[in-house]
């Protein structure tokens, strides 16, 4: 570790401040605004608006878990059209869109100390097409035939079949011409993100004096850069095959005793594709909530975190590892069974840098001065599901075990622990944390308990036992479960009992909702710093911070995000931007 | 100061839960117990480090919660505690890997001794063909599906004329033989899964996959699909009896041939095939459709 004086850490600035576009109506500033800041909470109202039709279809589904046979208007052919979207939406329009077009947006200029985004106008295009792409895919609910039924992983052939509702109707190739938006609008906001965390920086803001939390969303977005284009050329084949005729994906078939015309295609090269894409995006999701996460619990415990050169040196590891471990969601594809060896290991290799995360973030706690607030519980009550769900992942990594547990409930359990609850745990506890600085309110401390107390044990309640039903060899996806042998009494018993937990907690986001909208007006007011952070969004001259974020000079950044109850310092935080001798002796360089 | 408390009670009730429910996995009819063996070992792992770490939280937030005058220690890095703590996940996760590898070893790798037997799997039924006194099965097609072959086998092939074909029916596997489940689909992906074997494949249309396992005990088993095959996917039942040798060979010698099933007519308003077909096909989608429209 080199020993420079903080002086030197800040180079002259070379070249000259970027000029904004600066809005000249109501228009320009809250609808076509080219402001990181507007762009990130369309991005966020918009995530939201669509993530509660999620929410309902998850609880249409819970309906008929919980209680088979009560309610007619749910058919096989809906079960399925509800699962789909259910999952589709969470997982891309909701958690993807919130961490990177929400939080990104919000959070990178101001976390690095700059205007805004790199390419404003760009910036402004990626959320524009993301609502066209959740547009199309709202469409689908009323298009002939209705949305695709074929599972959020739309595997060929059966996607596109008459088989599965919306196969040969609308629903399907709207759900592709969707992703294709969606991908599109991403990429224009995925360059800037990068772009703005490697040229947009202010002066002093070294790469190892980021917060965790930009180099979580930034190489997220890497990997999103990175993956994205297979979810889109497997888009652009299947609708090939569904319109043209083509036999990307589909092989010779006798559907219903019809010799179909398609001949000479692999289903199973689509599923490569598609995973390609979809292993990285469950650390797309993930890494933002990582990033954020350190954050919080950071600021909240008032102490560094711990090892923060391991932190980013495991969010890097984490992101490459992610990119060679896709196959293990194919153990039982019927790939190469050789292939099983090599993802196995690549996948439980990834546990170790995964477990140095939870480690630190436990340690940060460790000889802390822990505040017990909003934020902080949901930091805590990540752990708790992210740990859980982490370990049940080293049964499905560890591909012989994966054999018998592969498509049973055990599989939804797991992944909505890992990458349902608790990087949406973590989104609560960010929106808790920011929600001062994006409204200068805070939000209502006695509703926010309420929510975070159903929330978090309603959801462990849902999911924690739900891996039991998965390790008795109840299938996923299953619109029925009645006439199945190994189906007990008491398993449905335990179905339904989840399902009333899932009405609960599905309740208690409504109050949250009320509480979002109601603080705007009625909540206690904040100030620039309520929760005397270090980082710079927290030192802006204005709360929210105005079109620049910052005043007429941008801050210099002396010290790297994590400066809380340094020795001889009279306050508990130093911020960045303040000089001064309270060097810590051992800051990574 | 209660989220110390529930940190615990999530701890102990987690672990109560996992011993004393009664929902667990069904008794094993197969040889791999293996698997449920590894399956053990990792509760057991998994399980002390989710108990250590959250109980290490609740104690650091018990411990280190705020109070007037706190101040928290200012301790960036540790090399040595970081550098112990990666050995040990190291150790743990090798742990895990290692037998697990070991057993997909054995579950890749096939006997000599083993018997084919073909699964054909189509929406929404089961299939099978088993080989006859040539102990080959004949080559197929999706290509040659038709309602009198339905499962596609090559009429050309010398080989296919012996096989014997159950259609839509259930298949019978004699007690204690190793078999090879040769998986073949004529539509879309499915999965042939018998929870108490604890094997599973995908099945492919336009390729074969495979797995082998040796029952272990009489009984019957249902058959279930664990891979989305469109809306009839939930009601995609089948049946495996294990008989004992003799039962095995009583029922063996009442199944068809692939030559006597596609013998024009010989048999004359015996040979049930044809309307067979449509019929369990129709049944499945009457299945479909009563559901609907409940």
């Amino acid at each position: 570790m080199v020993d420079v004086t903080p002086a030197d850490a800040v180079p002259p600035a070379e070249v000259g401040e970027m000029e904004l576009y600066h809005p000249h109506s109501w228009w320009t500033k809250y609808v076509f605004s080219q402001d990181a800041k507007v762009i990130a909470i369309q991005y966020s109202a918009t995530a939201t608006a669509i993530g509660l039709v999620a929410l309902v279809l998850s609880w249409l589904m819970r309906l008929q878990l919980g209680f088979p046979g009560t309610f007619d208007f749910i058919t096989p052919e809906a079960y399925y059209q509800f699962i789909t979207m259910h999952g589709m939406i969470m997982v891309i329009y909701l958690l993807t869109a919130l961490f990177l077009g929400g939080f990104g947006n919000y959070l990178i200029p101001l976390m690095v100390g700059a205007r805004d985004m790199v390419f404003p106008y760009v910036n402004m295009l990626s959320y524009w097409v993301y609502l066209l792409a959740v547009l199309v895919l709202v469409s689908s609910f009323f298009a002939p035939g209705g949305p695709t039924g074929a599972g959020w992983t739309l595997y060929p052939p059966q996607a596109i079949m008459t088989g599965t509702p919306g196969g040969n109707d609308w629903g399907i190739i709207l759900m592709l011409s969707s992703l294709i938006l969606f991908i599109i609008g991403f990429t224009m906001g995925g360059l800037n993100y990068v772009v703005t965390v490697l040229q947009g920086r202010t002066r002093g803001m070294t790469l190892m004096r980021l917060p965790l939390t930009v180099w979580g969303i930034f190489t997220a977005t890497v990997m999103a850069l990175l993956a994205f284009p297979a979810l889109f050329v497997a888009c652009v084949m299947m609708l090939l095959d569904r319109l043209l005729g083509t036999s990307f994906f589909m092989p010779a078939i006798v559907e219903m005793g019809q010799q179909l015309q398609h001949s000479g295609g692999s289903p199973i090269l689509f599923q490569h594709l598609f995973w390609f894409f979809g292993h990285p995006e469950v650390y797309i999701v993930a890494l933002p909530a990582f990033g954020i996460v350190s954050d919080l619990i950071s600021t909240h415990a008032r102490k560094n975190i711990f090892g923060y050169r391991m932190m980013v040196w495991a969010i890097i590891a984490i992101g490459a590892l992610s990119f060679v471990v896709w196959a293990h969601h194919m153990y039982v594809s019927g790939m190469h069974p050789y292939f099983g060896f090599f993802f196995a290991t690549t996948t439980l290799i990834i546990a170790v840098p995964t477990a140095i995360k939870v480690y630190n973030w436990v340690l940060t706690l460790w000889r802390g001065d822990i505040h017990l607030s909003i934020p902080m519980l949901f930091a805590l009550a990540f752990i708790v599901t992210f740990v859980n769900g982490g370990l049940t992942g080293l049964f499905l990594g560890n591909v012989v075990v994966d054999v018998p547990l592969s498509d049973t409930m055990f599989v939804v359990a797991h992944f909505h622990m890992v990458m349902g609850v608790a990087p949406i745990l973590v989104i609560f506890g960010a929106i808790y944390h920011w929600y001062p600085k994006v409204t200068g309110r805070m939000l209502d401390e006695t509703l926010g308990q309420f929510h975070f107390w159903v929330t978090f044990l309603g959801a462990y309640l849902i999911f924690f036992p739900m891996h039991y039903i998965g390790l008795i060899g109840v299938p996923r996806r299953y619109a029925e479960l009645t006439d199945m042998t190994i189906m007990t009494e008491s398993a449905h018993h335990l179905n339904s009992f989840i399902s009333i937990i899932a009405f609960l907690v599905g309740f208690a986001q409504m109050v949250f909702l009320f509480n979002l909208i109601w603080s705007i007006r009625h909540g206690r007011e904040a100030g620039g710093n309520p929760w005397r952070a270090t980082t710079l969004e927290w030192q802006t001259p204005q709360t929210p911070p105005a079109h620049g974020n910052f005043g007429k000079e941008l801050p210099i950044v002396y010290r790297w995000a994590y400066d809380y109850s340094v020795p001889g310092a009279k306050e508990d935080f130093i911020p960045q931007n303040v000089p001064g001798d309270f060097r810590p002796t051992r800051e990574p360089a | 100061m209660a989220i110390a408390l529930v940190l615990v009670l999530i701890v102990v009730g987690s672990v109560l839960f996992h011993f004393l429910s009664p929902w667990w996995w069904t008794p094993i009819a197969s040889n791999w117990d293996y698997i449920d063996h590894t399956i053990t070992i990792s509760f057991w792992i998994t399980g002390v480090v989710f108990s250590a770490v959250v109980l290490f939280m609740a104690y650091c937030v018990f411990r280190f919660r705020h109070r007037e005058g706190n101040r928290a220690v200012y301790e960036p890095e540790n090399k040595r505690l970081e550098s112990w703590l990666t050995i040990v996940t190291a150790i743990g996760v090798t742990a895990l890997l290692v037998p697990g590898l070991f057993v997909w070893s054995r579950f890749v790798n096939v006997p000599s001794d083993a018997t084919e037997i073909e699964v054909v799997a189509q929406q929404w039924q089961w299939s099978y063909r088993l080989p006859g006194k040539d102990g080959k099965l004949g080559t197929s097609d999706t290509r040659e599906v038709t309602a009198e072959n339905p499962l596609g086998i090559a009429p050309k092939d010398p080989n296919g004329q012996d096989d014997v074909v159950v259609e839509a029916a259930d298949l019978h596997l004699p007690v204690d033989k190793p078999v090879k489940m040769l998986l073949r689909s004529i539509d879309v992906l499915h999965d042939f899964y018998i929870p108490e074997f604890r094997a599973k494949m995908d099945m492919i249309p336009g390729s074969v996959t495979y797995f082998w396992f040796t029952p272990t005990r009489t009984g019957t088993f249902q058959v279930l699909c664990a891979e989305l095959c469109g809306q009839g996917h939930p009601l995609m039942h089948g049946m495996v009896m294990v008989d004992t040798e003799q039962d095995y060979l009583a029922w063996l010698g009442q199944q068809q041939t692939f030559a006597q099933l596609s013998a024009p007519q010989q048999t004359g308003s015996a040979n049930p095939l044809p309307g067979n077909t449509m019929a369990s096909a129709l049944d499945v989608a009457a299945k479909v459709e009563t559901v609907e429209a409940r």
